[in-house]
């Protein structure tokens, strides 16, 4: 090919790589938009339209979210350090011992990548309603927390850490929790960064569970909450719910603007086995 | 005799797998068992009914509907969405001017949840002002069109917003298999003479058949798992044209509180489920090379 016909090439390939690009930040951009403008100019577009504020305060007195944020925030947090806490212990188990069943029971972990709690609704809402937790926090975290993705993928870090490191520690008297701790963990890192990242995102972002096992303020998180706002047929604006869409997905926008490169590594990362 | 060692991973295992048991493999059996018995009302306990709630099931043709609509969501969705993730990947991989602006475009969507972005693309199909029939009604003049209230189009309006919320997130996964195939091998193709297309067909895609199979058992059960969307977007109307299978297990069992039958609904997803990823296993088998 000759060069003319390269530099043309290039510039085709730019065009449309740039043209997708435009087409899939345009929702967003639109919410921006029409949350930073009066209600009239929804479906005006004119460059110098006022600028106003006013639909982030209208969206954030018409319901609860400062609460909402708060369960989401509680929910994540439990979620992400229960998730640490058994798949690090479940990791180190399949990683380093010997013991009859670990082949069978490793089927069984990845056997939740494909029959995911997402899908069993009924018998779960049962089992919270036995065990007398529907309507709070810990109902909507409990199905996540033995996550059978994140013990795969700390499994498959800590198979990478050489043995060595594990003899010497053990040699200068570790037990072998201790071998976990100093040794495992901090080498794994990265990894846990990544699946934090992950997780943290995933279930911020979930619905369909928290809708069915949640019924009040008290315990909806802000993906429940703006579904409730926006489903009620008061002829709220739509530049009230672009705005309220903007807040609640606001806190992970901003952290993923600002760490692009780190997201973007750790979905990598994560993808990768 | 029980080793040292033995007791010591059972312990580590033991609270993982006491959630794993208790919220994925007890409910998984216990759903298999209540698909045989009715709905317990009131004082009335379940009673074991056999194979009434499957006959009842082949039988629903709202199920064979949502079944048929699952089924066009796959197709509509996973080829599009691996496909555009594939030349998302290459461009971004690619020296391109703004490189980082266009993978910040791409990826978006992953990280903002699908009932937020449903509110959105909610006001683009909205007819009449909404963005679609004001760009269609600019460029061609066509009369406001209602994307989501119409039973032939409400569907397709909801792969479209899966296949953008989708696309991005695979997009990393093969921007990651791209960066790890060695430059020296398309240099030597570029030596012999061939062209992007060649080089693209004969050397990259295989190389990336490993992620394909990944990427594509991730999408066959997003497509069964994807719902959120659809609670704002149509509510699974007009007359189900938009339900799909787990929305409708939904609506059965937390609107009817028919929740024998949404068990019988269940035991279908899962069964689907799992010959969709046996089946893809034996399909790329053949295919995937160079592990």
């Amino acid at each position: 090919m000759n060069s003319m016909g390269q530099t043309f090439d290039r510039f085709l390939n730019t065009l449309a790589a740039w043209a997708l690009a435009l087409i899939w930040i345009l929702p967003l951009a639109y919410a921006v938009w029409t949350a930073i403008h009066p209600a009239a100019y929804e479906a005006r577009f004119e460059l110098f339209a006022p600028l106003t504020y006013d639909n982030f305060v209208k969206a954030w007195e018409a319901a609860p979210f400062a609460r909402y944020f708060l369960n989401t925030f509680i929910l994540v947090t439990m979620i992400l350090a229960c998730q640490f806490f058994l798949c690090t212990l479940a990791a180190y188990a399949f990683a380093r011992f010997e013991f009859p069943g670990r082949n069978v029971l490793f089927a069984l972990v990845l056997l939740q990548l494909l029959v995911m709690p997402d899908i069993l609704i009924v018998e779960n809402y049962k089992t919270m309603r036995l065990l007398d937790l529907v309507d709070t926090i810990p109902a909507i975290a409990l199905p996540y927390v033995a996550s059978g993705f994140g013990i795969f993928l700390l499994r498959q870090t800590f198979k990478t850490i050489p043995k060595e490191l594990d003899e010497a520690a053990r040699i200068e008297g570790s037990s072998f929790l201790g071998v976990l701790w100093r040794v495992y963990i901090p080498l794994a890192k990265p990894t846990y960064l990544a699946y934090g990242l992950v997780s943290v995102s995933h279930h911020w972002n979930n619905f369909l569970w928290p809708l069915i096992v949640t019924n009040s303020v008290e315990t909806r998180p802000v993906t429940v909450g703006l579904s409730v706002f926006s489903a009620i047929d008061s002829g709220i604006e739509w530049s009230v719910i672009n705005a309220a869409t903007l807040i609640t997905s606001g806190p992970l926008l901003i952290a993923f603007l600002l760490f692009q490169r780190q997201f973007v590594q750790s979905f990598m990362r994560a993808g990768i086995k | 005799m029980i080793k040292r060692e033995w007791i010591y991973g059972w312990l580590l295992l033991l609270p993982a797998m006491v959630f794993l048991f208790a919220f994925t493999h007890i409910p998984a059996i216990t759903t298999l068992i209540n698909s045989f018995y009715s709905t317990p009302r009131g004082r009335r306990p379940a009673k074991f009914l056999g194979v009434d709630n499957y006959e009842r099931m082949l039988a629903d043709p709202v199920f064979w509907k949502v079944l048929w609509n699952n089924l066009w969501f796959a197709i509509g969705t996973i080829p599009v969405s691996v496909g555009l993730a594939i030349l998302m990947a290459l461009w971004v991989n690619d020296r391109l001017a703004g490189r980082g602006f266009v993978r910040m475009a791409y990826f978006t969507p992953t990280v903002l949840p699908l009932i937020a972005v449903a509110n959105i693309w909610l006001f683009f199909y909205t007819p009449g002002f909404g963005l679609f029939d004001q760009i269609t009604g600019f460029l061609f003049g066509w009369s406001a069109s209602n994307y989501l209230g119409n039973p032939e189009t409400a569907l397709n309006a909801v792969i479209v917003v899966t296949v953008w919320k989708e696309a991005g997130f695979f997009m990393i996964f093969y921007l990651a298999a791209l960066q790890a195939i060695p430059v020296s091998l398309k240099e030597a193709a570029q030596i012999e003479g061939a062209g992007r297309w060649i080089i693209f067909w004969r050397i990259t895609f295989p190389l990336l058949m490993p992620t394909t199979l990944f990427v594509s058992v991730n999408a066959v059960i997003n497509s069964f798992r994807l719902v959120d969307h659809i609670f704002i977007l149509t509510d699974g109307g007009p007359d189900n044209a938009s339900s799909l299978l787990l929305f409708y297990i939904y609506e059965t069992a937390f609107r009817f509180w028919e929740t024998g039958y949404a068990a019988t609904l269940t035991v279908a997803l899962l069964v689907l489920l799992s010959l969709l990823a046996i089946g893809q296993f034996f399909f790329f088998d053949r295919k995937v090379h160079y592990k």
